[in-house]
């Protein structure tokens, strides 16, 4: 039984009358103790899904199909459940740690209060937690930093207190919404080996978005990439990295600078922009962009087709690693 | 687009100083800032050039001065001490005013909506600056369709758009295309193409590179993204707190780094390789804070191979080889570092 399951998750923004679609159909799973990255640039839909998980859309946003997290179904919970369902079940650490924290509060304090509210405890058990979870990120002498306003941290120390924060009431499912983009590459490399290590002791299932490849190696079991609101290619990591099948995942690896080290060559660019997705194209988002699009994809989206175990892409050029081989 | 150079800069104001002369010199530059009780070391002291045609990549984490530099040689702010010459000639001098420099070198910032005026259309974005030089208007607009077609935008379709009308990656070309509008040839990039996304991020690039050759531009290319920085570069600069760690050209740097930080700079680029991830962190904590760095070699907070040399006594560039100079006690052999003397 996965402990994430979503079906067929559509978010619609805007007036009814001109609705724009941000999340067109995603299936997710997850297993306990499992990562999985949603891949994606800006526009693709991969925080809108991640935030309807939390269900911290603004009401206007009309969400359909169904979410099972922990065997709660997500959309139907009355809002007394929701907030003992956030935090304890499932929590989320932002892109920026200086905009989620209370800026007036002492970061100490702000742990503290998640425990008491969620867990009933005295406050001091609250502040004990609290010192115990900031020596668990490896912030540097804890007991003076939880005395600390967020300003008074940088960069690093921030998004770690930040994951103190959320880990505070023992989530099982921790979302995390491109939690290293803002950082310096020396400290990127240290919070992804810290939610590395998080992960594995303390068994969460983690959905982790970026816009970044090697980050997404880094940290992932399985990759899921997404374009215009839909997921167009899922995998195992490394079959995701090594034998991508989907065009636009191909484009995205082809493009990346560090491929072509040679002076004066060209790098292989994706052709146009994302699209507008207030007037998406009827077929599949991708065919205007694409170098291989066929008649047919203008006209229908198309299914998963299965590459191999457990990886899938939405292309009608997708075939079957091993026929893929026997045509070789 | 030679209708245009004969209209503005005559041929013989080009290239005063030579092949040889670098196109900036950059010599003993020092900016502080002043906060409240503090004071901001963001550029502490830094020399460089930039030969004719090549591209220079900076690079550092924040607060390491890289964009205090872009900004002090375009003139945006005024250095605390330190000289700039441009292919030979002191900028402000009486041979180099600093209204003919500012044609000379332009600029491209990260945020291309912000840099943009929202009440402009892109053809009087672009038109703007040669009126102001003393084009026509009708010379000016011409101009800006010509610049409109190199980067890739269809004049017919972009020209009477406003900014909040396109994306972001056609807002950086419009960008790219104003800041080539009164024929500079030192094109400041200051991540410029960071906040794009991946696919765009290298249609982007690979304009750069066509208009490097097809303009004859130099570039200084200030990045945090490595990879991007070895694609583009000819030299790089690599700059911790107001410093420079290591200078050189860029194949030699990124292949056999000669500072401790570089080498942990490189090693936190995440693994592409699912079977071999990132097992160790190359350095611990956050880059110390520029109101009070550090004495002696200021990454001596971070560095595993310390010693007591490190705090006491700055190290200065020490040349290599190859073209690669490093402020390090361990790339100068004469520094007195106690593993240099264990190695021998």
């Amino acid at each position: 039984m996965p402990i994430v399951e979503v079906k067929n998750l559509t978010v619609d923004f805007g007036p009814k009358s001109k609705p724009v679609r941000a999340v067109a159909g995603v299936d997710l799973h997850l297993a306990k103790g499992e990562t999985l990255a949603l891949l994606g640039e800006s526009g693709s839909g991969k925080s809108v899904t991640l935030r309807s998980l939390m269900r911290l859309h603004p009401k206007s946003a009309r969400t359909g199909g169904s979410m099972q997290v922990d065997e709660r179904d997500v959309l139907a919970m009355p809002y007394g459940d929701l907030a003992r369902y956030r935090g304890s079940i499932v929590s989320m650490i932002f892109q920026d740690p200086g905009l989620a924290l209370d800026p007036v509060y002492r970061v100490g304090d702000q742990i503290a209060e998640a425990v008491v509210r969620h867990e009933g405890t005295s406050f001091k058990q609250g502040r004990a937690r609290a010192l115990e979870l900031f020596e668990r990120v490896r912030i540097p002498s804890p007991e003076r930093r939880l005395d600390n306003y967020p300003h008074e941290m940088s960069g690093g120390m921030r998004q770690r207190a930040m994951i103190a924060l959320a880990l505070a009431c023992n989530p099982k499912v921790l979302l995390a919404d491109e939690p290293t983009t803002a950082l310096d590459a020396t400290v990127q490399i240290q919070v992804l080996l810290l939610l590395r290590e998080l992960q594995r002791e303390l068994g969460l299932a983690v959905i982790f978005v970026t816009h970044d490849i090697g980050v997404a190696v880094e940290v992932a079991d399985r990759i899921a990439v997404m374009y215009a609101g839909k997921i167009i290619e899922e995998g195992p990591c490394a079959d995701v990295i090594r034998a991508p099948s989907h065009p636009y995942t191909k484009g995205l690896l082809a493009s990346r600078a560090d491929h072509s080290f040679e002076k004066g060559a060209r790098l292989t660019a994706i052709p146009g922009t994302p699209p507008d997705l207030a007037t998406l194209p009827p077929g599949c988002a991708f065919a205007p962009r694409c170098a291989v699009v066929l008649d047919a994809c203008r006209n229908s989206t198309p299914p998963p087709a299965l590459i191999s175990r457990h990886h899938f892409a939405r292309c009608i050029r997708s075939e079957p690693a091993a026929a893929r081989q026997a045509t070789v | 687009m030679s209708h245009i150079v004969d209209t503005m800069f005559p041929p013989e104001a080009e290239d005063r100083g030579g092949a040889a002369t670098p196109l900036l010199a950059v010599n003993g530059l020092v900016k502080h800032f002043k906060a409240k009780n503090a004071v901001v070391r963001a550029v502490d002291g830094v020399d460089f050039h930039v030969a004719k045609g090549e591209t220079l990549g900076i690079v550092g984490e924040s607060g390491c001065g890289k964009s205090t530099i872009a900004r002090l040689i375009m003139q945006i702010i005024a250095p605390d001490s330190g000289t700039l010459l441009f292919d030979g000639e002191p900028v402000g001098s009486a041979a180099l005013p600093l209204g003919d420099f500012r044609k000379k070198v332009q600029m491209v910032f990260q945020d291309s909506y912000a840099s943009l005026n929202p009440r402009m259309t892109v053809e009087d974005t672009i038109a703007f600056g040669p009126r102001v030089h003393g084009l026509s208007h009708k010379a000016a607009v011409t101009r800006a369709h010509d610049l409109l077609h190199r980067v890739g935008l269809e004049p017919s379709r972009f020209a009477g758009r406003y900014p909040h009308e396109i994306s972001g990656g056609q807002r950086q070309r419009i960008n790219i295309a104003r800041g080539l509008s009164l024929e500079p040839r030192l094109l400041i990039l200051d991540e410029a193409v960071s906040a794009l996304d991946k696919s765009v991020e290298a249609q982007v690039l690979n304009l750069l590179l066509d208009l490097k050759d097809e303009f004859g531009l130099t570039y200084i290319f200030i990045s945090h993204d490595l990879n991007v920085v070895r694609f583009m570069s000819d030299r790089v600069m690599v700059m911790y707190l107001g410093k420079v760690a290591e200078i050189g050209s860029s194949e030699p740097i990124f292949k056999k780094p000669r500072h401790p930080y570089t080498e942990a700079l490189l090693a936190s680029m995440p693994s592409m390789d699912p079977d071999n991830r990132t097992q160790e962190a190359p350095i611990t904590g956050d880059p110390p804070n520029p109101i009070n760095p550090p004495p002696g070699c200021r990454f001596h907070t971070r560095c595993k191979f310390v010693s007591a040399i490190c705090a006491n006594a700055e190290p200065v560039l020490h040349d290599v080889g190859g073209g690669q100079s490093a402020a390090c006690h361990l790339a100068n052999p004469q520094s007195g570092h106690p593993r240099l003397a264990a190695a021998a």
